[in-house]
């Protein structure tokens, strides 16, 4: 059985489904029996979905105008 | 033809306009790509102004590189490329220096040592609370406290999502290196945004599931 440690240490390549079989197999053995692994693995979840969505960082207000008025100067087009 | 492969190929047909003298097809080539840009630059100077001045330098040089652009690069890449290398630039020539040898240090850190602290669950998030301001200033503060190496890393493979080969493209970096610091860096969001978003106990109580009592 893996430890907290190796589960922690795999964390992220098992979100990327990044581990080969048998070692996705000891770790999800783990997540079933250790509550505190299981958290972590959930919250960072969590995160990502949280951070992946394109809502939740913006861009500051009039950038796109200002860029497209700059490189009209700059291309001459 | 894929989604991709039509994205694909509008862009090539694009560049070959332009090419070919056709500049204002630029402001149309670029548009996908304006808010990446940005979120790059912003990733390596933490400052919107900066960032805003980066994107505007990056797209200029990317007009007048375009020739030097190769039919198997992507344009998406060697933009954010170009973008990286003017966000780096600009950090060498400002005060914040310090940051290469600040994170020489933490990239050489050893792994695995590190334990989360925070391991209350989180609440429930639904779609609509990812517009609050509240919840993007937390995201954003805890987005700050990242260091440099491991933005950069995290904004394009999390918040990108361009995958691990591309991230490590992009960044002149080994895929090894591009996982090692995407680890790192989840855990340190998870960490810092854990008291943000954790269940406060007052939640778990059964009488908030219906109407409160009072």
């Amino acid at each position: 059985m893996v430890s907290c440690h190796e589960v922690l240490r795999e964390l992220s390549n098992y979100i990327d489904r990044d581990v080969d079989p048998r070692l996705r197999a000891e770790i999800e053995a783990h997540l079933a029996q250790c509550r505190r692994c299981s958290m972590v693995l959930d919250t960072t979840r969590k995160m990502l979905y949280i951070v992946g969505d394109d809502r939740v960082f913006e861009v500051p207000a009039g950038f796109s105008q200002r860029l497209h008025a700059a490189l009209a100067k700059g291309i001459g087009a | 033809m894929t989604e991709v492969e039509a994205v694909d190929s509008h862009e090539s047909h694009l560049i070959e306009r332009i090419r070919a003298g056709d500049r204002g097809l630029f402001h149309e080539l670029i548009r996908p790509y304006e808010r990446s840009v940005y979120l790059l630059a912003y990733s390596v100077l933490h400052s919107p102004e900066d960032a805003e001045e980066v994107a505007q330098e990056t797209m200029l040089r990317a007009f007048t590189h375009l020739n030097q652009l190769r039919a198997d690069v992507k344009f998406k890449r060697w933009l954010l490329t170009i973008a990286i290398n003017e966000a780096r630039m600009r950090r060498r020539k400002d005060r914040k220096h310090l940051y290469e040898s600040l994170d020489a240090v933490q990239d050489r850190a050893p792994e695995g040592e590190f334990m989360p602290r925070e391991i209350a669950d989180w609440r429930d998030i639904p779609s609509k609370a990812l517009e609050s301001k509240e919840l993007r200033r937390a995201v954003d503060r805890a987005l700050m406290r990242l260091p440099p190496i491991y933005h950069e890393v995290f904004l394009l493979r999390d918040v990108q999502h361009l995958s691990v080969e591309e991230t490590a493209q992009t960044l002149g970096l080994t895929a090894a290196a591009v996982k090692t610091r995407m680890h790192r860096a989840r855990l340190q969001m998870r960490e810092e945004l854990s008291p943000f978003f954790k269940k406060r106990w007052i939640d778990r109580l059964p009488f908030r599931k219906g109407k409160n009592p009072w």
